[in-house]
Formats: C-alpha cells, sequence, structure tokens
C-alpha cells in the first residue's frame, strides 16, 4: 500500500529549564490512504508532540528537529519550504480537530465570522495562494458557494438549523456541538488527513459515543485519512483501523484493531491494557515511573519497568514484522492472547 | 451490612441555585439536586455516577456543607448535620472528609507538602508538634510517597503522587467517610490503576465508608459494590453494581452502559440509539426528567413523575422498568 504519511526516524528535542528533553526518539509512523490511525500512549508520551510535527506547529523558540522526514504524498514536509506547506498542505491538505473546542473559537465572534475567515484561505475552491490581493477581498461568488458548502457540513455534523447556528456566539454551543462544529471545519478544506488531538476526552460517554460514530462515518464516506491521538484504549477500539502504542518518545508497537487488543505483543503494550479496570474488579498498575526525557535510559525506554528486559534491552531493539501490519520493536515480544500474563 | 443503621442517610435532600439576571434579579432556579434520599452503610463503597451537570459533585459539596441545603435532612451517624451552627459543624468535618478532582489545584502551590499535611492537624486537633510530625510520617508511608517528598513543592509532584498527597491530608485526621470526587479523572490508565489500588487498600487499613463520585463507568464497576445513577438533579437507578450492570432497568442507565466502550467486544458505536444531550437544568421537563431522549417513551411520562419503586432487587425511577 502507498502510503498517505510515512514518518521515518523522527527525532525532535525540546530545550527546558532541566536540561535538553528527548521528546521523540527515531519515530516511525504510517498512515495509509482512508485509514483511520489510533495513536496511543500515556500522557507525556509525546503524541501531541509529533501530532504537531506533522503539522509543522511545533513552538519554534523551544522545539528542535534533529532528524527524520515526515513526508506526506511523497514529499518531505520538514525540508519544504515553509510558505508552500502553508498555502497547500497545513489547514488544507491536512488539518486538526483539537481537543478542547470551547479554547479554539474566539469568545466574541460569531461562529459564522469564523467559519467564513477559515474558508477565505483555505476553502478547497480559493487558489493554492489562499485569498487573493487585496487580502479584505472576498470574491461574491466563491463566497456564496463556500456558505452553501458550509451549511451543508454543517447539516452532515447534525447541527439543527444550521443558517441560524451561524449567526450564534460560541458560547451558546454545549461542548458536544462545538465539538460537531469543530468536525466540520477540519472537514470543510476537503483535507487528505486529519489529524484529531484527543477529540472527546472533555465529552461525557453518551455523547463520547455520538461523536465518534459521526466521525467515523464521515471520514469513511469521504476517503479521508485521520490520525487519532488519544489516551483511552477503549476510545481507540471504537474508531481505529490500525493502532500505534507510544511509550516515552518511543513507538513500541503498530497493528491492526483486532491483532492489537487480542494479541499485543509488547510487554508495555500488554501491561497498558491489563491496567484497564476490569468487571471482576481486579486492578493491576504498571510498578514504576515513566523515565525522564532529559536523561531517558538507553535503548528501549520501556526496559527499566519491564519484566521481560535483559541486557539486550540496553540497544534499541529494530522493527520485527509479526504478521503483515503487524510491527514490534522488542527483543522479547510475547506470544498469546491477552490476560495470559504479561 | 443492611444490618447496621446506616452512616449517612439524605432524605429528600434538595439544593437549588438561584440565576440571576444582569440588575440581579432572580430569574429563575438551576435544580442541581432536586430530592435525592439515599443512604450509606459503614464500611461500604458507592458510586455515583452521571454525566457532567447531572448534580453529581453537587450533592457531594452539599453533603459536605460547602453548600447548604435547600430543603431536605442529611443525617450523620444518625444526627442532623444539614442545619447545625458553623461550630459544630466543623466538629463533623473531621469524620467526613472530601477529595476534590484536582488535588493539585487544592494544593498551595507556596507550600511544602509537610506544611499542607500539617495544617489540617493544626486546625482540628490539639497535637504536638513531634505528634503531627510522627502522624504526617506514618500517612505519608501508607499513602506510598518516601519521606523525601516531604520537601516537595506540588508542582514538583506528578498527577498521581499529587493526589496521594490529596489523600494523605484528609486521611491525617483519621475520617469515617471519605467522598471521592472524580478520584482518577484525568489520570492515565497506569496510573489510575494504582490509585485505586491505594484508595482500596486504604479503605481496609483505615476502616473508610467512601461514596465515590466518578462519570467512568469501569472504574465505578471495578471499585464498588452498590451504584447511584443521577439524571439531572434526581436518581433514576440504584442497586448494587453487579445486578445493574448485568441488567439494568431505567432506559438511561441502559444508554449509559451501552455507551461504553469494550474493548475486543463490538463496536458500540454501532448501535448506539440515543439521542440529543441533557435539557438544561433551568427548566427541567415535566414529568420524567429523561422523557425527552427517552427511546420508550408514552404520554403518561409527561404527566407524571415516576418514584424510585423497588423493582427486581433494585430502586428504578421508570414507570416502565
Amino acid at each position: 500500500m502507498t502510503e498517505l504519511l510515512s514518518v521515518r526516524g523522527l527525532r525532535v528535542d525540546f530545550v527546558t529549564d532541566g536540561g535538553v528533553a528527548q521528546v521523540l526518539d527515531g519515530i516511525n509512523l504510517d498512515v495509509g490512504p482512508g485509514e483511520v490511525v489510533g495513536l496511543v500512549g500515556e500522557s507525556g508520551c509525546g503524541k501531541t508532540t509529533l501530532a504537531r510535527a506533522i503539522l509543522g506547529i511545533l513552538p519554534a523558540g523551544a522545539a528542535r528537529v534533529r532528524g527524520g522526514e515526515v513526508r506526506f504524498r511523497g514529499a518531505d514536509l520538514l525540508r519544504q519550504d515553509p510558505a508552500v506547506v502553508n498555502a497547500r498542505v497545513r489547514g488544507k491538505a491536512i488539518t486538526f480537530i483539537p481537543q478542547d473546542p470551547s479554547t479554539s473559537f474566539s469568545p466574541l465572534f460569531p461562529v459564522q465570522t469564523q467559519i467564513m475567515d477559515l474558508m477565505k484561505w483555505k476553502s478547497p475552491r480559493a487558489g493554492d495562494g489562499g485569498a487573493s490581493w487585496p487580502l479584505w477581498r472576498y470574491p461574491r461568488g466563491r463566497y456564496r458557494a463556500d456558505r452553501e458548502a458550509v451549511l451543508e457540513t454543517l447539516r452532515a455534523v447534525q447541527i439543527p438549523e444550521p443558517a441560524r447556528a451561524l449567526r450564534r456566539l460560541p458560547h451558546e454551543f454545549s461542548g458536544g456541538q462545538r465539538q460537531r462544529l469543530m468536525i466540520a471545519m477540519a472537514l470543510l478544506p476537503q483535507p487528505d488527513l486529519i489529524i484529531a488531538d484527543e477529540p472527546t476526552t472533555a465529552l461525557d460517554v453518551t455523547i463520547q459515543a455520538q461523536i465518534l460514530r459521526l466521525l467515523r462515518e464521515l471520514v469513511k464516506a469521504r476517503g479521508v485519512s485521520v490520525l487519532f491521538t488519544t489516551h483511552d484504549l477503549g476510545t481507540a477500539h471504537e474508531i481505529c483501523d490500525r493502532v500505534v502504542v507510544m511509550y516515552a518518545g518511543q513507538e513500541m508497537e503498530a497493528a491492526p484493531t483486532d491483532a492489537f487488543f487480542a494479541r499485543p505483543a509488547h510487554p508495555y503494550t500488554r501491561r497498558l491494557l491489563a491496567s484497564v479496570p476490569r468487571s471482576d474488579g481486579e486492578i493491576r498498575d504498571i510498578p514504576g515511573d515513566v523515565p525522564s526525557l532529559v536523561a531517558p535510559p538507553p535503548g528501549c525506554r520501556f526496559h527499566p519497568r519491564c519484566d521481560h528486559a535483559t541486557p539486550e534491552c540496553q540497544a534499541r531493539p529494530a522493527l520485527r514484522a509479526l504478521a503483515p501490519d503487524h510491527g514490534v520493536r522488542c527483543h522479547h515480544p510475547v506470544d498469546g492472547p491477552v490476560g495470559a500474563g504479561a | 451490612m443492611s444490618g447496621q443503621p446506616p452512616l449517612l442517610e439524605l432524605v429528600e435532600l434538595v439544593r437549588h441555585f438561584p440565576v440571576r439576571n444582569a440588575f440581579g434579579r432572580r430569574t429563575g432556579w438551576i435544580r442541581a439536586v432536586d430530592g435525592v434520599s439515599l443512604a450509606v452503610y459503614p464500611g461500604e463503597t458507592i458510586g455515583l455516577v452521571g454525566e457532567s451537570g447531572c448534580g453529581k459533585s453537587t450533592l457531594g459539596k452539599t453533603v459536605m456543607g460547602i453548600h447548604a441545603p435547600t430543603a431536605g435532612d442529611i443525617r450523620f451517624a444518625g444526627r442532623e448535620i444539614g442545619r447545625l451552627p458553623p461550630r459544630q459543624r466543623r466538629a463533623i468535618a473531621r469524620d467526613l472528609q472530601y477529595v476534590y478532582q484536582d488535588p493539585g489545584a487544592s494544593l498551595d502551590p507556596r507550600w511544602k507538602v509537610l506544611h499542607s499535611l500539617h495544617e489540617p492537624l493544626k486546625i482540628h486537633t490539639r497535637l504536638s508538634h513531634a505528634e503531627r510530625e510522627q502522624q504526617v510520617r506514618a500517612i505519608l508511608a501508607a499513602v506510598g510517597l518516601p519521606d523525601a517528598h516531604l520537601d516537595h513543592y506540588p508542582h514538583e509532584l506528578s498527577g498521581g503522587q499529587q493526589r496521594r498527597v490529596g489523600l494523605a491530608r484528609i486521611l491525617t485526621l483519621r475520617p469515617r467517610m471519605v467522598i471521592l470526587d472524580e478520584p482518577t479523572s484525568g489520570l492515565d490508565v497506569s496510573v489510575q490503576a494504582s490509585v485505586l489500588k491505594l484508595v482500596r487498600a486504604l479503605q481496609e487499613t483505615f476502616a473508610l465508608t467512601y461514596v465515590f463520585i466518578s462519570h467512568d463507568l469501569a472504574v465505578v464497576r471495578a471499585m464498588c459494590a452498590r451504584i447511584a445513577v443521577m439524571y439531572l438533579g434526581k436518581l433514576v437507578e440504584v442497586g448494587d453494581t453487579a445486578l445493574v450492570f448485568e441488567a439494568p432497568r431505567h432506559p438511561y442507565t441502559r444508554s449509559l452502559l451501552a455507551a461504553v466502550p469494550r474493548i475486543g467486544g463490538r463496536r458500540v458505536t454501532l448501535d448506539f440509539a440515543l439521542e440529543g444531550e441533557p435539557p438544561n437544568p433551568r427548566d427541567v421537563p415535566s414529568g420524567c426528567r429523561f422523557r425527552t431522549r427517552c427511546p420508550l417513551v408514552q404520554d403518561r411520562c409527561a404527566a407524571e413523575e415516576p418514584p424510585l419503586r423497588e423493582v427486581d432487587g433494585r430502586r428504578v425511577a421508570c414507570h416502565f422498568a
């Protein structure tokens, strides 16, 4: 399969007061066309940094890309002219759904103003340069076509009475509705890839179920790929075709959703799945703490907490393919269904 | 369990908040807690679940005395505590403690952990410094933190460690009952697992009774023997956790349980049917509050409010359960 997005050996450092933190340590990740890929990991494991690195919105002062590449439709985004990336890729071919929709809208302007501002620059009917000179000009014909598209997309995300809804201010919408608006805004530029950063963490379960269902239906109907970061394994199970698990800046295992939950091979994946509360009331945690990224352990960063660790683990294991599409980076992958001991 | 008198008993507890317009005139009421009756027995863990805005935190805070009840009784150890004068109410605070959702925010950022742990003892007891020191160290060991953490500031601790300090802080007073408000929200599953393990171990060590407020049904199922489901200020179903999870009778409980992702099973989003969002608590629907979203709704639901009645070993508020 030719990949839409493929990240190879990406290394990103952050300069902090305590030293240089190696937040991403040689990450590999693939997203195929029309595929929903879950990026799962605990807080601080680098999922958001990876998402931001793909979008090219890492904080300029603190973050340094030390190596690797982010290939999108064959071209390396890290080495392309930033102006070209800005005009053709970011916000257009790759869009973003944020974690917290309430802080992503300006509270001062009606939703209509904010969505039309987006469309002025990123509408699929706009040329490669976005709006034309002079900058305040928004051609009448294109405005009308864009507005029609907005109304239609709002209907698709099930916002009742879209024309009236557009005149309202963001605070007049509930959390679930705001997230629907965000999904609409991510779909409007007709992207190839949507990066969704924990879009349902702030929502209740019943609303979460509605939103996940809606998102999956819409992207499948339109053939859009999604990179879905989450720390909730249940959510990943709901929406993803394939799951990649990260720990302390390294990817540990990538597998199709069924195989990931049924036959996880990496010791970390197994312990993570075992720590989900079970119906019989048994609770199992992972002993130890997440390592500091300023002075991470060498090799596989999970080895200080791993039951299977040997001196060999001081070196980073190569990718091992267990099945087509199921790869694990571990010297001692575990075979067998989950629950048979970690 | 049922042989003992309840440690905490709520009788038709009501807490309304006034809504005022820009000129300070009252324009309505938010009926956050609207007639809740519940008994909590010594030594048990009861789960209080519901979506955000259903009034579960308000209920916890009203029991704690942070909000005064609008009507109804709160009986703690056989004594009505909802309308006590402040001085007498304060004496109860030792026995009845509340753990906030985000303990990081409830620790003073300029105090070392040591100082935060001493404070409740200074307020509620007359122990000497040496005695307090001894007690603080014992509690710190019980929550699994090393002594070195006493000299840390809250920002130097991780989320899981902050929660441990939050627990240590209320346990220094040796309370009988603890209200845990979303004790694991915002934590990763592996950290959540270790906090839950600790909460459970502490219950045994200190003979605690827990009211466990959470929106995470998987956590409640693992932790609680009994569960109370709330919707818009009312209890809709109360019963043994195993029974309620096995065969929920209220349509809301059913939808809530159906919405929880189950790893390894069929995708629940494929056949999840509940539409819409909870109505505004400012104008709750007449009759049954769930009727605007209920799949079983009939005319009777708008006219008549269903009481909590005994059905099949648990209490349910639905005409058609």
